[in-house]
């Protein structure tokens, strides 16, 4: 599909708190919301933006692993819990690793582009904290190949996965010049998180962040080449919007100021079996934002707001070269020249990206569209950017594995 | 017999106290390493776990069991390449699963001392009793042959001593962790002029094994540690009977608790710490290095009237804290025992503990607690600033801190004079590892 054959409206948008080690509510050992809690206030802190839960059609749940972290699987069947009116609608789960989110996006656009649908509820949901962080990283290495890479790879298997592409950026550029430029881009992620009270990093107290940000990797108890500050947390949470037809808009009497409109998207996978090509290279993430450039006529130069999908520091900045911001090898100058700061060029994850507001996987993809919502309507509270009018458009990346499964969108107020 | 061969067959006697317990933990677990290693993988590895209390050896077993788990959850990195030949562990949680099955197997646990029999290395963690100790030993020797060697975790008794009572011929080295062993970095060696250097060599290699931080101590009753600890509480003691007038007994247990935690910047509390440890125990410490130290009063009838009473501290099978100068729920302080009543005054922040907390006084500016400090990479700056506030406070608070950290630094400074350590490094080391202070008692601060 070249061209949108209608117009696809997004609105309503909620996220929850990013829940887990930061906050200082939290306790490994004390009880905390599940699953189920999660995804009822997500949905209903939607349904509580529109007319009437009833005039919902479909509902759309992305999750990673569920199945493991939370013994539950069929969660397309939890979504009736948000809104009676649900029972026996049609619910579709998906799921595409880390970037189940953007496949969740995706799915929904596709539902009000075939008329099958007019407004759709959308959620991303993950729960993590239900194991500790050594077996969490078993469960999250099923982003990779099991078969071919888990037997040798690392304890930490996907922290690993970005150290390689670390070591082998400090191969190729430098490592005080990729060091510096992670360090700076961990400090802009808790800076901006300390902004949003839903953000896991709100609470953060660190006092140098660049200096955190600094600390030298330790193979000996983590991976080779990524510290601890280069990496997103653990999180619980869930994320949820709605998408609706210019029909649908109307059903849940949401006033077009309130809602942005979809002007492009891309979604590509790689074959999982095999590795990268060049681990300094984001080639899927380039595929996908390519297609979603395309299809809406815009480049870099339009947006104004950018959304991606920072697990660990250097695969943000390497999005940033991938989606075309900056040039190859220069994602970092891009960085350490301020240009992805609030105040910045291109103000990139200004709740603080999954560094800092948190990395709920299966919802974070959905997650970056309630942030784009919120950006887009002047909702975005003390994380609002202030829209060049050259670039007024919102970006976001969402990333499934080692760039395997990622899913690009483009949006703009809707008029 | 190289390290590796010794290290096949160990046994640790007193293996369900505190100490014998942590220590068998950290064999277990570099047993089941070393027999993973192909050169290994044709000998046999026991560990055996020798205690006269048949109950408490049920409960060593489930302490070593989730114990290893969590030793597994921290050194996966290291697990995943030992067992990288094993196509069946795949996960983590195979590879950490497996580590355990493998530690425990080493594991043969019971009561009767004839189980030492093929051990060529023997660890000693009974309790602080002179009499008891040399007699274990002596029955050990007669049962293994003369080519054994002998660690003991004794805190006070010189090793001398235990090497002429039980004819031991240089073949027993001090080797004395601080409580717990898994967590506490530190390991005080203490050798005698008889010491063998054979032993001597395999301690150093034994301590890099288990990760452990040497500090060497000579061999003066209760070397730097309980050295130390000793004429700290003591201090705190003296202090305490100061005050008491004033702010009676349980008053200034609370002040002087409480100041030495917090202004002192210490992990906890000085009687919370006796407690931990046990009024028993330290009261058993303070006997022993009494009698070998002459020319200093190094015991307390305080003390002696805590154990009377039966007030002793010290945790129960499952880690949790007992009461004994101070009351604790949920691990925390929450009472502070009254000798008099033979009850604890509970805290009472609207009332006596409230009113106690303003006498102390503010804190200094520039206060952080402990834990704050820990990890911080400019702690030393901080507790300059802090010290350097301290100093010039002019609270009851901040006077008796002041007056507790000289004296914590006259102790370390004796130390040092007297022979027992090398050096204030030393000094300060095995406070900084043994007892996870930030801050040595030899410093500028002060």
């Amino acid at each position: 599909m070249k061209k949108l054959r209608k117009k696809v409206y997004l609105t309503a948008g909620y996220n929850t708190i990013s829940f887990g080690s930061g906050r200082k509510e939290f306790h490994p050992k004390k009880a905390r919301p599940g699953l189920e809690d999660y995804i009822k206030e997500a949905g209903k802190g939607v349904i509580a933006q529109i007319n009437d839960g009833n005039n919902i059609d479909e509902g759309i749940i992305s999750n990673f692993m569920a199945a493991r972290f939370c013994k539950q699987a069929n969660l397309a069947a939890l979504i009736p819990t948000v809104h009676p009116s649900l029972e026996y609608k049609p619910c579709t789960r998906v799921e595409g690793a880390c970037g189940s989110g953007g496949l969740a996006l995706f799915t929904s656009v596709k539902s009000i582009c075939s008329d099958i649908s007019d407004v759709v509820l959308t959620i991303g949901v993950e729960i993590q904290n239900t194991v500790k962080a050594i077996y969490g990283a078993d469960i999250l290495a099923g982003a990779g190949h099991y078969l071919s890479e888990r037997k040798n790879g690392h304890a930490y298997f996907f922290p690993a996965k970005f150290s390689d592409r670390a070591g082998a950026c400090y191969d190729k550029f430098g490592y005080d010049y990729m060091r510096k430029s992670m360090a700076l881009w961990y400090k802009q992620a808790i800076e901006n998180a300390r902004k949003n009270p839903k953000a896991q990093e709100y609470h953060n107290s660190i006092e140098d962040l660049f200096a955190a940000g600094m600390t030298p990797p330790n193979p000996k108890v983590f991976v080779d080449h990524l510290n601890i500050y280069d990496c997103s947390k653990v999180s619980d949470g869930a994320s949820a919007l709605i998408f609706a037809s210019e029909e649908g808009l109307k059903k849940i009497r949401v006033d077009k100021k309130d809602a942005v409109e979809v002007v492009g998207f891309g979604t590509a996978v790689a074959d999982l079996t095999k590795q990268p090509e060049d681990l300094t290279k984001l080639t899927t993430t380039q595929r996908a934002v390519q297609k979603a450039f395309e299809m809406s006529g815009l480049g870099p130069k339009d947006i104004g707001v950018l959304e991606v999908h920072d697990c660990f520091t250097v695969g943000g900045i390497l999005s940033l070269e991938a989606a075309g911001f900056a040039k190859y090898g220069e994602g970092a100058t891009f960085v350490a020249g301020g240009k992805t700061n609030i105040g910045g060029e291109v103000p990139t994850n200004a709740t603080g990206g999954l560094v800092g507001f948190g990395h709920y996987v299966g919802g974070t993809g959905v997650r970056q569209a309630v942030d784009c919502v919120h950006q887009l309507t002047g909702k975005a509270g003390d994380n609002q950017v202030k829209f060049n009018p050259q670039r007024p458009y919102a970006m976001m990346i969402s990333m499934g594995g080692n760039d395997r499964t990622v899913t690009a969108m483009v949006f703009k107020r809707a008029d | 017999m190289n390290f590796d061969e010794k290290l096949r067959n160990i046994s640790v006697i007193g293996a369900a106290g505190k100490m014998g317990s942590g220590i068998a933990l950290l064999l277990a677990g570099e047993m089941a390493r070393l027999k993973n290693l192909p050169q290994n993988r044709d000998f046999k590895y026991r560990l055996n776990l020798i205690d006269i209390n048949d109950d408490a050896l049920d409960g060593l077993m489930k302490y070593l069991k989730e114990q290893l788990v969590k030793a597994g959850e921290k050194t996966t990195v290291m697990l995943r390449d030992l067992y990288k030949d094993r196509e069946d562990l795949v996960e983590n949680y195979d590879v950490i699963d497996q580590f355990v099955e493998d530690a425990l197997s080493v594991i043969r646990v019971g009561t009767d001392l004839n189980m030492v029999n093929d051990s060529k290395v023997i660890f000693e963690a009974v309790i602080e009793n002179k009499d008891l100790k040399v007699d274990l030993l002596k029955k050990i020797d007669r049962l293994c042959g003369k080519d054994t060697i002998y660690l003991t975790n004794t805190s006070s008794i010189p090793i001398h001593v235990l090497n002429n009572e039980a004819n031991l011929d240089g073949r027993i080295i001090g080797f004395h962790f601080y409580n717990p062993p898994a967590v506490q970095k530190l390991a005080e060696l203490i050798a005698t002029d008889k010491t063998k250097q054979e032993l001597k060599d395999f301690s150093q290699e034994l301590a890099k094994r288990l990760r452990k931080t040497i500090v060497p101590s000579n061999d003066i009753a209760g070397f730097i540690g309980n050295g130390h600890f000793l004429r700290d509480g003591l201090y705190a003691i003296s202090e305490v009977k100061r005050l008491a007038p004033q702010y009676t007994l349980p008053g200034a247990i609370y002040i002087i608790n409480k100041i030495s935690q917090d202004l002192l910047v210490r992990p906890m509390g000085i009687f919370q710490l006796i407690d931990y440890v046990g009024v028993d125990v330290y009261q058993c410490i303070s006997e022993t290095v009494n009698s070998y130290i002459e020319g200093e009063n190094l015991k307390d009838d305080l003390l002696e009237k805590m154990v009377e009473k039966k007030v002793l501290g010290g945790q129960r099978v499952d880690g949790s804290q007992k009461d004994g100068f101070l009351k604790y729920d949920k691990g925390r302080p929450a009472g502070v025992y009254d000798l008099d009543s033979g009850t604890y005054k509970m805290f009472d922040p609207a009332g006596w503990t409230g009113e106690l907390d303003k006498k102390i006084g503010e804190y200094p500016k520039g206060f952080y607690a402990w834990r704050q400090l820990l990890a911080d990479p400019k702690r030393e700056e901080k507790l300059k600033e802090y010290f350097k506030n301290l100093k010039v406070s002019n609270t009851l608070g901040a006077n008796l801190a002041l007056a507790y950290l000289k004296r914590s630094k006259e102790i370390g400074n004796q130390l040092v004079q007297s022979g027992v350590a090398k050096s204030a490094e030393d000094v300060n080391n095995v406070l900084l590892n043994g007892f996870y202070h930030i801050y040595g008692p030899i410093n500028n601060y002060i």
